[in-house]
């Protein structure tokens, strides 16, 4: 079952790997990938667990990279601790107080407790985001597997402290107050719905976001050569969906993160706004 | 009709929820701009808003791309 996820042989994708080059075999044999091969998960370290293939992945790399990453800076930013800040510690400040401030505005006094785990979703999410900006990595959040896991892990946790605040309470979410009687069976439905589909709008956004622009970029590399003399409009406009891509790395970690606050705030909160 | 034409052309349909999604998200930075020129004190205060809904619209057009991505490669 697992084994038709990843190693199978996909003929149909090499349509699309050829747009760029016509000099590119049917394999990319020269050399030329395709633009949906950044995406292709490599087995680094085979691991069998109890029939579930746990293998250790580039897409697992990346994520161990990311985490590296992620406490050697704040350890090494935070290190000093100094009063007047040096350089690296303000960096290292400014994200805490980017999201203490947005975990403030959205839930109120009450949510600051998760403020954790709102600063570990938006930093894991961004460094993730912006080392597959560098060149021949790879972008773990392109695969809906990962953003869908983090979107569930939002999901579960927001119903759980919803529940363990309000117990059955917790229900009057989907029954907002002085809603007319005759306006309920609608009413009650949709809001079942929204609060259901959020785990799936929240991981597909991210994921759609990554993988279409890092897409996008390879697609409009590929015109470079084909187009000889005239690649330099692709070349330019490569140069310029980059930095787009860098803003939209940003701000995709900083809506998921502003999403998840709001969904916070409506299991602490429930429908008013504190 | 042969069936790999026909997943192609509704792979293109697909997308069509982008168009959508694009006149949702010009819609939103718009009235943004419009309402930041009028009060530009107020603006940053909306800026949260702002991308909530950006993002919010964005998101029902990529669910096509999704469809079509899906139909494409699924």
């Amino acid at each position: 079952m697992i084994e038709a996820g990843y190693g199978r042989e996909r003929p149909e994708l090499t349509g699309l790997a050829n747009v760029g080059g016509a000099d590119v075999g049917p394999e990319g044999a020269t050399g030329a990938l395709g633009p949906m091969e950044q995406f292709e998960i490599n087995r680094y370290l085979k691991l069998d667990l109890f029939g579930l293939d746990a293998s250790f992945t580039n897409s697992a790399l990346f994520m161990v990279i990311a985490v590296a990453v992620i406490i050697g800076f704040l350890h090494y930013a935070m290190g000093g601790r100094s009063m007047v800040p040096t350089r690296t510690q303000s960096v290292a400040e400014l994200a805490y107080e980017f999201i203490a401030n947005m975990v403030y505005d959205n839930t109120g006094k009450d949510g600051m407790k998760y403020f954790p785990f709102v600063f570990t979703i938006f930093v894991f999410v961004l460094v993730l985001n912006m080392l597959g900006m560098i060149p021949y990595s790879f972008t773990v959040t392109s695969h809906i597997v990962v953003t869908f896991a983090l979107a569930a892990l939002v999901f579960i946790v927001v119903t759980a402290i919803g529940f363990a605040r309000h117990g059955v309470g917790f229900l009057k979410l989907f029954k907002p107050d002085g809603l007319p009687l005759p306006l309920v069976p609608i009413i009650v439905p949709i809001e079942i719905i929204s609060f259901l589909i959020r785990p799936i709008s929240l991981s597909v956004r991210l994921f759609a976001n990554m993988m279409a622009g890092h897409t996008l970029l390879k697609v409009f590399a590929g015109f470079i050569v084909s187009l000889g003399v005239f690649g330099v409009v692709p070349l330019v406009a490569t140069v310029a969906f980059t930095g787009l891509e860098f803003l939209v790395a940003f701000l995709q970690a900083m809506i998921f993160s502003v999403l998840t606050c709001i969904y916070l705030n409506d299991a602490i909160n429930m429908h008013d706004h504190h | 009709m042969e069936a790999e034409a026909a997943k192609f052309i509704g792979a293109g349909l697909a997308c069509f929820a982008l168009i959508g999604a694009g006149i949702g998200i010009g819609n939103i930075f718009g009235n943004y701009l419009s309402g930041a020129l009028r009060n530009p004190s107020a603006a940053p205060g909306q800026f949260t808003n702002l991308l909530i809904g950006f993002a919010l619209a964005e998101a029902t057009g990529l669910f096509g791309l999704l469809i079509a991505l899906m139909i494409l490669f699924g």
